[in-house]
Parts: structure tokens; sequence; C-alpha cells
């Protein structure tokens, strides 16, 4: 009896969940401008996805979103691998607290708080607002989550083998690239993958820091549009084709940890 | 001997850490090429970072190190031709054994036959040739430990520095491994410096042994010439197992402890040199009939360690000498014991009593061992730097150190028989020595009194 | 020379610490810089004068906050349960329930709250406070569950049993032990759901047709106004309430 009751509560609540989601995977079939009615099975919507005036932007928005992600995915890895390291490897005491501190200051603020803080910096120091600005950001709360991921391997490493690889004759360079990036590897691909996530998702910090110009990601794309009319027909091919890939990659991890796991 | 004889040369390093700790006090030493030569001492007593500064893991604060006659103090370790194994053993994982071994030979651009004859070599040596695709993660303890050793002198270094390489191996392991790593010394012909706190295991594998002790080293010998003449109470006391007795020398060839003259083969101290005796467990020589020994006693415990009988044996003036014999002899038998002339160790005392640096305060009060002490009534003026002697039995010692005048921390404790001799490091970093029946543990916390009339001021 | 500094691994955090110094702390500082300005550029508290008389302001504060804990209740009430049974073998829900729960998260939260949209112009329900909830609610659900769910499954299984061992009957258990321990989790949550409820903007935005505003919509309304000084001290409200949240957590 417990069960069932458990089993109905989650069922329910799964519906209610996945009901939006259905909902416009069904109707992004049909060209019919109102969520609701029915007016045949079409493609169109997806085909015309990518042309006219409003394919081209968002064209322009993926490239960007994608732009964004791999360079400042990138930048905070290299970024946060060597502070890693680096926290690691320092005293506790004051100027390691403040550091963690404020490492952890982007995962706790609100991203609108990110967002605008940033924008008050740059117009402060009277530098405009645009893609370089936005990637900035990006880096700013991408990178505590790389230094996050690559801790606990640092924790786990045995801490002579970096002596032992000066002590048979390679220099800081090559002991890092020999010997401590292999044993940090996993922890730094977890974060960049992370960190490309984080950044693809995000609204708010773009927002506040793409200036007045002509730079869109996904995000605000999709807010300008749906400012508009709300859920636009355009939409629906859109946030399906986001929910499929989404899932797809779930499964994907889901199995290849549980291949790893098994592995073992 | 001449200069060049010598592959390491320490010349008096000094290693102070960053809050004013002094790790390395003055040490100096030379190290002949080809010797195996072990630092040997209690935990913390600096040997481990004596053995870093050769590496090159870190720098003295002062003096310098040598190589061959060249100065390599603050060379990198990455270019000094001397490889280290570590404690931990420090294996990479990523690499299975073939590749950790090869990792030095890769880095000096070596042929890949080359490198392949030379990692099989070493790895023959160590008896791990059937395991060069292996993952190291796999591998037990002692296995981890060849590949270590291995992966060092496949370099072909000049020095092979070895950091407490067998201390987390069981025991059997280890005495086979002490074995293993003594052949390789022969055949490899290099100079070989190991660290470890086990003297049993020093003194099985040295050539040379260098007794350290808080920060400074206190004897450097073969094992027989530190197992047979320790130069003082610490390095009798940590080398083998001894009894250590206050005694006198009454004059040449006869030294007096236990209130009772012995002859003995020392000679050249005044007459009436305050001493400390030495007489191994194995050297007391046990008698069924009391009246036969040099002095009685009654055992108080006798236990088997397999070859012999380990005995404690109390005598009437209250003393407690420790006694090895093949045979046994139970609790509660009254025994004699003797020891034979050449068995007695003599070691001059360093002194009988403490001799502490103090500023005067007034004409009843100095300032030493960071506290204000009260004296009997003296004359000389205020703030005169002086020195005060304290004789080792007047200084008590407190439970809760906030009891006591000063302050300070158990460091040493030597049985001597009837008492106890306490090296005692004091809050203001003073070292001083006490005599004291009472009972007391390694690092405990004290409080530090000494009564005015105990005060003597000597210059 | 160079070789020396790098040889210390410490000091490879210094170029991250200047990246944090110049864009979080001083993005920081800029904000309690601009909220202390006024409109001729000059260091007053015309800013807060302005939020504490304005009863506009101040109300759309309380009325967030109001809105976050109605919201975070919401979740605790219904995201507890779901992790429950979720975590609980003997309910007899596939694994990938939990991963399912989870997905909606990796989902841009502007399509998100569109759909929720989308579903209310489905079902012919008129936008509005009502909807916000819902979509607030639809929106941070899973990150309660999230952290509500690991930490059930982490719990340590012979904490239980000891106390059915000493005799604790199955209420009493839950009550006494199991509760407790998934207060951490619980704590997680409230962490990730009460606060960025009130500064959100967007979701307020398009689920009453901007007819309700929260607290970011306010904030963001006076920087794209160009209010840059009385939106930074609305901006600075907003941090000092996520410090008084998290000393009370630390508290703990």
């Amino acid at each position: 009896m417990k069960k069932a009751f458990a089993n109905v509560y989650i069922w329910v609540l799964m519906l209610l969940l996945y009901a939006p989601i259905l909902l416009i995977l069904v109707f992004s079939f049909t060209e019919a401008k109102v969520l609701g009615s029915w007016t045949g099975f079409s493609a169109n919507l997806y085909k015309n996805l990518l042309s006219g005036e409003a394919g081209a932007a968002l064209n322009n928005a993926i490239y960007n979103t994608v732009l964004i992600a791999l360079v400042a995915a990138a930048v905070s890895t290299i970024l946060g691998t060597f502070a890693a390291i680096g926290i690691h490897n320092m005293r506790h005491g004051r100027v390691r607290s403040a550091i963690t501190f404020a490492n952890n200051i982007p995962m706790i603020n609100p991203d609108i708080i990110t967002g605008i803080s940033i924008f008050l910096l740059f117009v402060f120091l009277g530098i405009g607002r645009g893609l370089f600005c936005v990637i900035c950001a990006h880096i700013a709360f991408c990178t505590p989550y790389v230094v996050l991921n690559v801790m606990p391997q640092l924790m786990k490493m045995n801490p002579n083998i970096y002596e032992a690889a000066l002590d048979l004759g390679a220099t800081p360079m090559q002991a890092l690239r020999k010997v401590i990036i292999p044993e940090l590897k996993s922890g730094m691909v977890s974060g960049f993958i992370l960190a490309i996530t984080l950044s693809v998702d995000d609204f708010a910090v773009t927002l506040f820091t793409k200036g007045s110009g002509t730079v869109e990601t996904l995000s605000t794309y999709i807010y300008a549009d749906a400012r508009k009319g709300g859920l636009t027909p355009e939409l629906r091919p859109l946030f399906s084709i986001i929910f499929i890939v989404i899932l797809v990659l779930l499964v994907f991890y889901n199995l290849k940890t549980a291949k790893d796991t098994s592995k073992d | 001997m001449d200069k060049s004889d010598y592959i390491i040369q320490v010349e008096h390093v000094t290693k102070r850490f960053d809050g004013g700790k002094v790790v390395l006090n003055d040490v100096s030493l030379n190290i002949k090429r080809g010797e195996f030569v072990t630092l040997l001492g209690p935990s913390g007593c600096g040997k481990t970072t004596l053995l870093r500064i050769i590496a090159g893991f870190t720098q003295p604060t002062e003096g310098k190190v040598l190589l061959s006659g060249k100065d390599i103090t603050t060379l990198p370790p990455y270019q000094r031709p001397v490889n280290t194994v570590f404690q931990r053993y420090a294996l990479f994982p990523h690499l299975n054994v073939y590749d950790n071994v090869a990792f030095g030979l890769k880095l000096q651009k070596v042929s890949e036959d080359e490198i392949d004859k030379r990692v099989m070599s070493a790895l023959r040596i160590v008896g791990m040739n059937e395991y060069e695709e292996r993952n190291v993660n796999a591998l037990s303890g002692g296995q981890q430990q060849r590949v270590a050793i291995a992966r060092a002198i496949v370099n072909r270094p000049q020095v092979l520095l070895l950091d407490e390489p067998l201390s987390a191996l069981d025991h059997k392991l280890r005495v086979d491994m002490q074995l293993e790593l003594k052949q390789m010394h022969r055949d490899l012909g290099i100079t070989f410096i190991f660290v470890t706190h086990d003297q049993e295991e020093a003194l099985s594998m040295s050539d040379t042994i260098v007794v350290m002790n808080d920060s400074v080293i206190q004897q450097i010998g073969t094992p027989t010439d530190i197992y047979n003449e320790p130069a003082n109470p610490f390095v009798a006391d940590f080398i083998g197992e001894s009894n250590i007795l206050n005694g006198i020398m009454k004059r040449d060839f006869v030294v007096n402890f236990m209130d009772k003259d012995f002859p003995c083969v020392d000679k050249g101290f005044e007459a009436d040199a305050p001493i400390d005796v030495v007489i191994r467990p194995e050297d007391v020589v046990m008698h069924k009939d009391p009246k036969d020994g040099q002095w009685t006693g009654r055992v108080t415990s006798c236990i088997f360690k397999g070859i012999h009988y380990e005995m404690l044996v109390q005598t009437p003036d209250g003393y407690e000498i420790q006694v090895q014999d093949y045979t046994a002899y139970p609790a509660g038998t009254e025994v004699g014991m003797s020891v034979a002339p050449e068995n007695l160790h003599v070691m001059p005392c360093q002194s009988l009593y403490n001799a502490i640096d103090a500023t005067v305060i007034d004409a009843t009060h100095v300032f030493m061992l960071g506290a204000a002490f009260e004296t009997k009534l003296h004359t000389l003026p205020k703030g005169t730097h002086v020195k005060v002697a304290v004789d080792f039995d007047k200084v008590d010692l407190l439970d809760d150190p906030a009891d006591g005048t000063a302050e300070g921390q158990i460091r040493n404790i030597l049985y001597k028989g009837n008492h106890y001799f306490i090296d005692v490091k004091c809050s203001n970093g003073a070292n001083i020595q006490v005599d004291t029946n009472d009972v007391w543990e390694d690092w405990d916390m004290i409080g530090i009194s000494i009564k005015p009339e105990d005060i003597r001021i000597i210059n | 020379m160079v070789s020396k500094i790098l040889a210390n691994r410490a000091n490879w955090v210094w170029p991250y610490a200047i990246v944090l110094l110049v864009f979080v702390v001083m993005p920081l500082v800029m904000i309690v810089y601009y909220s202390f300005q006024d409109a001729e550029g000059q260091w007053s508290l015309h800013n807060f004068h302005k939020f504490f008389l304005s009863t506009d302001s101040l109300n759309t504060l309380i009325y967030s906050i109001g809105i976050a804990m109605i919201t975070t209740i919401l979740c605790i009430l219904l995201g507890y349960p779901a992790a429950y049974f979720m975590s609980k073998k003997e309910y007899g829900l596939p694994k990938v329930m939990a991963a399912l729960f989870i997905l909606p998260m990796w989902i841009n939260v502007l399509l998100r709250t569109l759909a929720t949209v989308a579903l209310f112009d489905f079902a012919h329900l008129p936008l509005g406070e009502g909807a916000l909830i819902f979509g607030m609610v639809y929106n941070f659900l899973p990150f309660m569950v999230y952290p509500i769910y690991n930490t059930m499954l982490k719990m340590d299984g012979s904490l239980i049993e000891a106390a059915q061992d000493l005799g604790a009957s199955p209420r009493k258990v839950f009550t006494e032990v199991f509760f407790p321990l998934s207060m951490p989790g619980v704590y997680s949550g409230i962490v990730m759901v009460f606060m960025p409820t009130i500064s959100t903007f967007a979701l307020a935005e398009l689920l009453t047709m901007n007819n309700v505003k929260l607290f970011g919509t306010l904030i963001q309304e006076n920087i794209n106004a160009g209010l840059l000084g009385y939106g930074a001290a609305l901006s600075l409200i907003v941090l000092i309430l996520i410090g008084l949240t998290s000393f009370f957590d630390s508290e703990e």
C-alpha cells in the first residue's frame, strides 16, 4: 500500500513536470499559431528554423553561445587547474582563507548580482560592454566550479610525486605536464563540461554584460523573442531539439558512469 | 683524507623554518664515495630535512652542500646527479612499471634501445623484471618499493638517497629488503645515504652511522664504534638496550657506581670526576649464588624473547638493572651479577649542573627560562647578564604548568638505574636537564620551580 | 629567478587571484560604490533614502520574500516525499526516475518558463500570481529534490539499524534519526531555492505578463533605465540578505 501511494505520488509529479515539455514537443510538429489547435502534421517549423531573418538571428545566437562557452570553459579550466594546485600548496592561513572565500562568492551570488556587478565595473572603467565583457564574466563564474572539481583530485594525489618527477630530472613545467596533469585529468574534464553547461545555460549575466550591440546568445535571443509574444511557434522546435539533445547526453552520461563503476 | 674522496660535504648547515623553529643546527658532515651512510635518529631530529637538502627539495638557511667539491646548495633537484627513493614510493599512478622506471631516462632523451636495456637491467636487479606491463596501483607495498628503487638507480646517480624506504613494510619483508639493499649497494658501488629511526636497521646495513637528535649530530662512527663506545647518554640509550648509571671515576681503571668500586679499562679522567657508565644488558653476567656476583638483587620480571630472556633486577639500594641471558631466572629469585671490566663503558659527564643565561631584575630576582625567579640576596646591579648554576636534582617539575614559575616540555627521558634524567625544553627555548624520581612522559607540558637557595650566580 | 618563483607551487594561484580580484571583488566594490552615489555623482545616502521611503520598493521586497518563502515551503513539501520515495529501494521506483526528475534542471530556464506559460495557455488558465507561484515551484522543484535525494542516498544505513536495535518504532526512527540526518540536504535545497527566487526577474515577467514585479525585476528595470545608483543600492540589499542567510547557516 505504501508502495502504491509512493508510485502514484511520483508518477503524478513526473507527469506535471513533463506535461509542458511533452506539450511543446507534440505541437512543434504543427504550424498552428496558437498552442492547442492542431492544423495537421508538419515539420515545417523545423525546416524553417534556421532560415529567414529570424533564422539568421538564431544562427548568430547559436554561434555566439558556442563560441563563448568554448572560450570561457577552456580558459576557466586552465586558470582553475593552476589555481587549485596553487591553493592546495598554500599554507593554511588568512591569505588562503581569503582566496577560498573569494572563490566561493560567484557560486553563492545570484546571477543577476554577478551580471550587474561586472556591468558596473565596465561602466566605471569606461569600457564598452560586448563580447569581451561577456566572456570575462563567464570565466569569472565558471572557474570556481573548475577549482571545486579539481581540488578533490589534488587531495587524493600522493604529495610526493611532483618532487619525484623533479628528482628524476624534470623541470617544474615538465613535471606539471607529465605527472600532475595526467593525475588531474578527470577533474579537469568534468570541470570543463560543467563550465560549458553553465555558460550555455546562463541568461542573467549575459543579459547585463552584452551591452546594446548585436551580441546575442541563445538565452538572450529566446528572451527577446518571448517578450514579443510568449512562446512563438518558432521556439517550439528549438525547445524540442534542446530537450532531445539533453536527454541523449544524459542517457550517454549515465550509461558511461554505470560502465565505469562496473569496470572497477 | 684528500678532500676529493668526499662525494658529499655538508658544511655548517642550519635550517630555520618560518616561525623560528630550528630543524638543523650547524650540522657538518663528510660522506666518502661509495659509502653506505645512515642518518639515524628519532622523529623530529632533522634527518629527513638534511636528506631533502642534499636532494635539493629545500635549501638551508645557512651553510653549504658540496658534491665532489662543487657547491650545489642552490642547484634545483632536476639538475643534481642524485636520486631519491621516497618513503611512500611516489610511483606515478598513470604509468605502468616500465614507464615509471623509464621516466628519468626519457627526459634525458636517451635512445629507445638504451632505455630498454637499462630499464630491464634495473628491474632485474630489484627482482621485478616480469612486471613491466603491470599497473603500479595493483602492486603490493614491497613490490612498489622495488619499482621505486629501480626507478632511481636506472639513472645511474652518483648518490642514492633513501628516505625511510622500509618503514611501511612488515617486519619479515623489512629484514629481507635490508639484505637486498646491502647487496645492491655492493653490486652498484654508488654512495647510499639512508634515513631511518630504527637503530637495528642502521646497525645491520651501514658502513657509517650518523646519530642525530634535536637538530644536532650526536655521533658519527661505524656500527661497532657507536654500539660499544657511545659518545653520550643519548646515543647510549638510543642504540641498543643499555643500563646508564651515574658514577665517579675514582682513579684510572677504577670506576665507582651504585656505591661500589668496579675495575674497568678507562683512564685519563680527573680523580673523582663525575661520569656516566653504560652497561649493555647482554654484558651483565648472572650468578645463581648471590655471593658470586659483584652485586646482588632480586629478579622482578623475566620475559622470553625467542633467543634470550630479558630480565629486570632490583638491587637493595633501589637500582633497576636490565639483563639479557640465555638462562631464565624467574621473578622473585635472588641473584648475583657481575660485569667484565672491558664491558663497562665510561662516558664523561657533560656537567653536573645546568648553566643558564639570566638577567638580574633586582637584588632578589633574576629573569631566566622565560620567567622571574626568586634568589638569595645578592649585590649585582639591575640588568647584568649572568650565568646561573642549578644542580640537576634541584629543579622541581610540576604537573600543572601554571603552578610553576616557568613552563616547559619534556623532551627526552633517560633512565639512570635509580632515577630519571630528563631533558626539558623551556617556553623561552632554553634547554635544562633534571634529575627526578617522578615518572613523566615525552612531550608532557610541565611547570618548573627552583628554590631560591638552589640558584647560584657563578659570574 | 622566475623558475624559483614557479618552483613554489603555491605561487601558481596568483593569476587566478588577480582574476578574482578584478572580476569578483572589484565588481562587488562597484556595487557598494554606486549605491552610495546620487544623480550628481556625489557621495550620499540618497538611494537608500529613496528605497526606505518608497512604499513601492519596500513592498516589492517584502512581497518577493513572501513569494520566495511560499515557493521554498511548497518545494520542500512536494520535494521531500519525492526524494524519500525515490531514494528507498522498497518503493520499487526505477533509478532512472531520479535522473528524469533532475533532467529539467539542465534545460534553459527561459524555455522551461515558457513551457509553463504554454501549459497555462493550453489549459485556458489566466496568467498572474497563481501562474507565478506554479512556475516558480515548477522551476525550482528539481533543485530542491536533488540535494535531498543525494543526502538520503548517502545516509549511513547502520544508523537506522542502530536506532531499530535500540527499540525505536519505524515512526520514531524517522523522527529521531532519519529526518534530522536529512536536514543538510534540506538546507542545501533551501539555499538553492530561496535566494534565487528573490532575485529572478525573467520568470515573473513571462509568467505574469509583467504584471507582477519581483525585487529582481525592480533591479533590472532601474539598471536598464540608467538609474545605476538606485539599482546598485537594491543589489546591495540583496547581497546583505545573502550575507544574513549564510550567517544563519554557518551558525548551525
